[in-house]
């Protein structure tokens, strides 16, 4: 029996607002312990929440980006749970009035388009961490209490563990694009929660589910899905039926157990939150939201294509992160070589990026360092092999384009004359190449070629030289 | 008549004309309080010699006379949050808290130079209709000291009351301003919702909660309510409205009145001698002029019942925070840390807490959050709309504050039910979000204060106040002193 693997999921992404989402604390990530906090986030008794704007208009935002409607009156709800990173007892959360319903995201399985919908999103608050150390017993970090974030959910039209990576991936970068989350996986920025489930390939009712939290990797979401799926068909097959729980992904061991049965499921008691009001949002402000959305990937590539003639595969690299799109549009507009600009963006930079655990973020030049490399090629001042090497020093941080040439007289012979005599010589001392040509034979051209660009260490513009080759030889030949 | 027995704006005249200072105010009040507090024990924390400092600095800088405020020497419910001054809220597991941060209305006072004298006990959270389910101690109603003063802000009655402060605050969830100033005799009157910030109210239910004051007379109540009304930012459902002064109207009179009465109030167990309270004051609005009709609230059942399970379901959420994690009582020796919310939960809160906490999770739970929740606030929608056809037919509404008279201590405290029916005429008004106030009218024959209430619609403070003055000049209550 073939089975199918059917996968639904929750995307926590956290907000990129300057402050919290019922506070004024900042948010920013990775400062020492309970130093961004105050009796709000603290839960001290008598304080009360402010809902922090941006973080609406952040969410509405993501909404807009991945196709959902805004709903023009949301409210927020209270959740009620204990646990000793969550300071007041409840999260607050919205329960059956969320901000944005009903999107769809495009993604891409082996070169077909797929739409994935979306639920709904939320906003809710995230909450404190745990600290278990041996001496001291349990402490609280409170920093990350109340700290915007964002609940994607998806339908359950994922199909396998691929497909999830794809939509998860997906749904990245349009956070990133938009703006409305960094999305850095390393500090827990975003985090996925998936529901999987097998049937038998072809039937319509969905097997019953079971659910990991909190996979923070690409590589862990994928083999999640993959060894869980793998276990309820190995369940099914074996004549068992799948218990609905949450289970514990080990991304060390590479397996998942059981955690929490559906019986053991807490109660979260969920009521409207009354210290706050509803969000009432107009038609108005959803159209400004709207308008002030950036150009999402898929028009950018369908864009690049259209304005740049650059390939479907170049565009389609070129846009996959928002700095390499920036990158790329900022040195097209200071040299008009978008196919060039567009081979350094795919091929030697990300090379180097590598190499010296760099991104986009952190390129250690500018556009205007790009285009000048790329004019002086097209200027016939290096050849392409120097501007690899140029680009390697601009990794190096010694300085522009220009400088890095000057310093290391990598600038191509330009001088007529000097190349003349140069080649003058190597066609002396190559008689045989000149008689095969004389003889027709076409190749002992390139021959004469490289030694002319061996006797000048690459510095030699091979146009030039060629020409002048040609000259020398045919007189040669003459005489 | 003694310094301390006058009122905000008798106080006041008196400090122009130079007759005593803040200081010998002051003092006058804290030799009252040493004196009379042993009786009553209404204060859980004085803040005499900080009361004191205080009153020189303001004769020594001549700031008595800048505000209706200044140098007015007052009490705090301990529920409201007071900056390095110890907050409790009647409970054990707040016994050793020191808020960090101020409550909006006790940060305006401090604008306006009053005196806090100190911190008055109440029922632990707010929780109860006699201050006796404080954690720590039981107030005594200054009238007869074998009964409650009423509750949940019974402290703050009785300092009233009993002269130990010219005014206090309270807080009004289903009653618990109305019905202590009802019991001991005083003007308590509870704002609409929204207009007096909630910010550093510790929360018992959200929805319901309302700052409101204690005063000795209706025009105190218009001086304290100008200074403790208004917009604050830190409070979402606090509202944003041009600033009042609810002393401007006061004194207008009744002529342009019409006066709601229920037609079937005598039905909800009223004593008799609350029923002649009733029929006197429907009497003197006559006379006044006013015009008197009769009008139909027909869910007190109904609205008693949705109140206590939106105010316990609030309350089972908002007391989730205490959990012995960062403040407050942690009970010692436990295995793990559900061990240690299990026993700080358990020592910590008394049992009219749990109670509350545990009917309230319960209305909240799935599968009984339809029947329970959400009805209620569908009732809730209903009684909203009954005050809006009741507020078509008249001006303001007079009920009795509380059917009876004070009750004796310890009488209902092992029947949860007949002590939650003492809150049947002013629980309607929290569930619909409206003022009311609670103006002494006779005495009874064991010569216990009888109150009355005024209630108005939305924002109709002014005119309850022009209202309530002016059946206080029928009554003249203030000739009746309790003998301490």
């Amino acid at each position: 029996m073939e089975y199918e693997v059917v996968v639904g999921m929750e995307i926590h992404a956290e907000l990129l607002t300057k402050t919290k989402i019922f506070c004024s604390c900042p948010t920013k990530f990775g400062d020492p312990e309970n130093t961004h906090t105050c009796p709000i986030c603290l839960g001290m008794p008598g304080v009360l929440p402010v809902l922090n704007k941006s973080v609406v208009k952040y969410a509405v935002r993501a909404g807009l980006a991945l196709n959902c409607k805004i709903a023009n009156f949301s409210k927020m709800d209270r959740k009620n749970y204990f646990y000793p990173d969550l300071p007041k007892a409840y999260q607050t959360s919205q329960y059956d009035r969320p901000l944005c319903l009903g999107g769809t995201v495009n993604i891409n399985v082996n070169g077909k388009t797929k739409p994935i919908g979306i639920t709904r999103i939320h906003i809710e608050e995230d909450a404190g961490k745990l600290l278990h150390e041996s001496s001291d017993g349990t402490l609280v970090d409170v920093n990350r209490c109340g700290v915007p974030l964002i609940e994607i959910v998806s339908e359950p039209d994922i199909r396998g563990p691929e497909e999830a990576r794809i939509f998860a991936e997906k749904v990245r970068n349009t956070l990133e694009y938009t703006g409305v989350s960094d999305c850095k996986m390393e500090e827990g920025s975003i985090r996925f929660d998936v529901n999987v489930s097998v049937r038998e390939k072809g039937s319509k009712e969905l097997g019953t589910r079971t659910e990991m939290k909190n996979l923070n990797s690409f590589r862990a979401l994928e083999r999640a899905i993959k060894y869980e799926s793998k276990r309820q068909i190995i369940e099914l097959k074996k004549g068992h039926s799948i218990v609905q729980e949450t289970r514990k992904w080990d991304d060390v061991k590479g397996i998942s157990s059981a955690m929490r049965s559906k019986e053991d499921a807490q109660d979260y008691r969920y009521f409207p939150e009354p210290d706050l009001v509803p969000i009432v949002i107009s038609d108005d402000e959803i159209k400004k939201a709207k308008d002030q959305l950036p150009e999402m990937p898929e028009a950018k590539k369908e864009r690049y294509m259209a304005e740049y003639n650059l390939p479907e595969y170049d565009a389609n690299l070129i846009t996959s992160t928002k700095e390499t799109a920036r990158f790329f549009e900022s040195t097209v507009n200071l040299c008009n070589h978008p196919k060039q600009v567009a081979n350094w963006l795919m091929v030697d930079i990300p090379a180097h990026l590598k190499e010296k655990d760099l991104t986009m973020d952190t390129i250690p030049f500018s556009p205007e360092d790009l285009a000048e490399l790329i004019n002086l090629i097209q200027d016939g001042t290096i050849s392409g092999k120097i501007a690899k090497s140029v680009m390697e020093k601009m990794f190096d941080e010694e300085g522009s384009p220009k400088e890095i040439v000057e310093k290391h007289n990598w600038a191509q012979m330009q001088d007529t004359g000097e190349l003349k005599s140069i080649i003058e010589k190597i066609v002396q001392d190559n008689p045989k190449s000149v008689s095969d040509i004389a003889a027709g034979n076409k190749k002992a051209y390139g021959f004469l070629t490289g030694q002319v660009m061996k006797a000048t260490k690459g510095k030699a513009n091979p146009q030039l030289a060629n020409k002048i080759i040609r000259e020398v030889v045919s007189k040669k030949i003459d005489e | 008549m003694s310094i301390n027995n006058l009122t905000i704006h008798e106080t006041k005249e008196a400090l122009k004309e130079g007759k005593f200072s803040t200081e010998e105010l002051v003092d006058s009040y804290i030799d009252h309080i040493e004196k009379i507090d042993p009786k009553v024990d209404a204060f859980l924390l004085k803040c005499l010699d900080r009361a004191k400092d205080q009153a020189k600095k303001i004769d020594s800088e001549k700031q008595n006379d800048t505000c209706s405020l200044s140098g007015i020497p007052y009490a705090l419910k301990d529920n409201i949050c007071t900056k390095g001054i110890k907050t409790t809220a009647a409970s054990k597991m707040l016994y050793n808290f020191i808020p960090p941060y101020n409550a909006d209305v006790y940060e305006r006072l401090n604008s306006m130079n009053s005196i806090m004298l100190g911190k008055v006990n109440m029922d632990e959270f707010a929780m109860g209709s006699s201050t006796e389910n404080s954690a720590f101690k039981v107030t005594k109603n200054p009238w007869d000291l074998s009964t409650v003063p009423g509750g949940s802000s019974g402290g703050s009655a009785v300092a009233v009351a009993s002269d130990m402060a010219a005014f206090a605050l309270g807080t009004d969830t289903g009653g618990s301003i109305r019905q202590p100033a009802s019991l001991c005799g005083v003007v308590g009157l509870k704002p609409t919702y929204g207009l007096v910030s909630r910010f550093g109210l510790i929360a018992f239910a959200s929805s319901l909660d309302q700052i409101g004051t204690f005063a000795k007379d209706v025009e105190d109540t218009a001086i304290i309510l100008n200074a403790i009304a208004g917009h604050d930012p830190k409070d979402s459902t606090s509202l944003d409205l041009p600033k009042k002064d609810y002393t401007d109207q006061l004194k207008n009179g009744t002529k342009e009145l019409t006066i709601g009465i229920l037609k079937n109030y005598k039905a909800e167990g009223v004593q008799e001698e609350v029923q002649t309270a009733m029929d006197d004051a429907i009497a003197a609005y006559k006379s006044m002029g006013a015009k008197v009709v009769e009008v139909d609230f027909r869910y007190f059942k109904q609205a008693l019942a949705a109140y206590y399970i939106i105010a316990c379901a609030e309350a089972s959420s908002n007391l989730a925070r205490y959990d012995g994690v960062r403040y407050g009582f942690r009970a010692k020796d436990y295995t793990d840390y559900i061990d240690m919310y299990y026993k700080t939960r358990s020592e910590g809160f008394g049992s009219e807490v749990k109670r509350r906490i545990m009917l309230g999770t319960y209305a909240l739970s799935s599968g009984y959050y339809d029947a329970y929740y959400k009805k209620a606030m569908q009732v809730r929608t209903v009684i909203i709309n009954e005050y809006k056809k009741i507020f078509d037919q008249c001006d303001v509404l007079l009920t009795p504050t509380s059917a009876t008279t004070a009750f004796k201590i310890g009488e209902k405290m092992n029947d949860p039910l007949q002590m939650y029916m003492s809150d049947t005429f002013t629980v309607p008004i929290n569930i619909a979000g409206i003022p009311a106030i609670s103006i002494p009218a006779e005495l009874d024959h064991k010569g216990l204060p009888i109150g009355l209430q005024i209630v108005g619609p939305v924002l109709g403070e002014e005119k309850i106040l022009q209202a309530a003055w002016a059946l206080e000049k029928h009554f003249d209550f203030r000739k009746n002193q309790p003998n301490l």
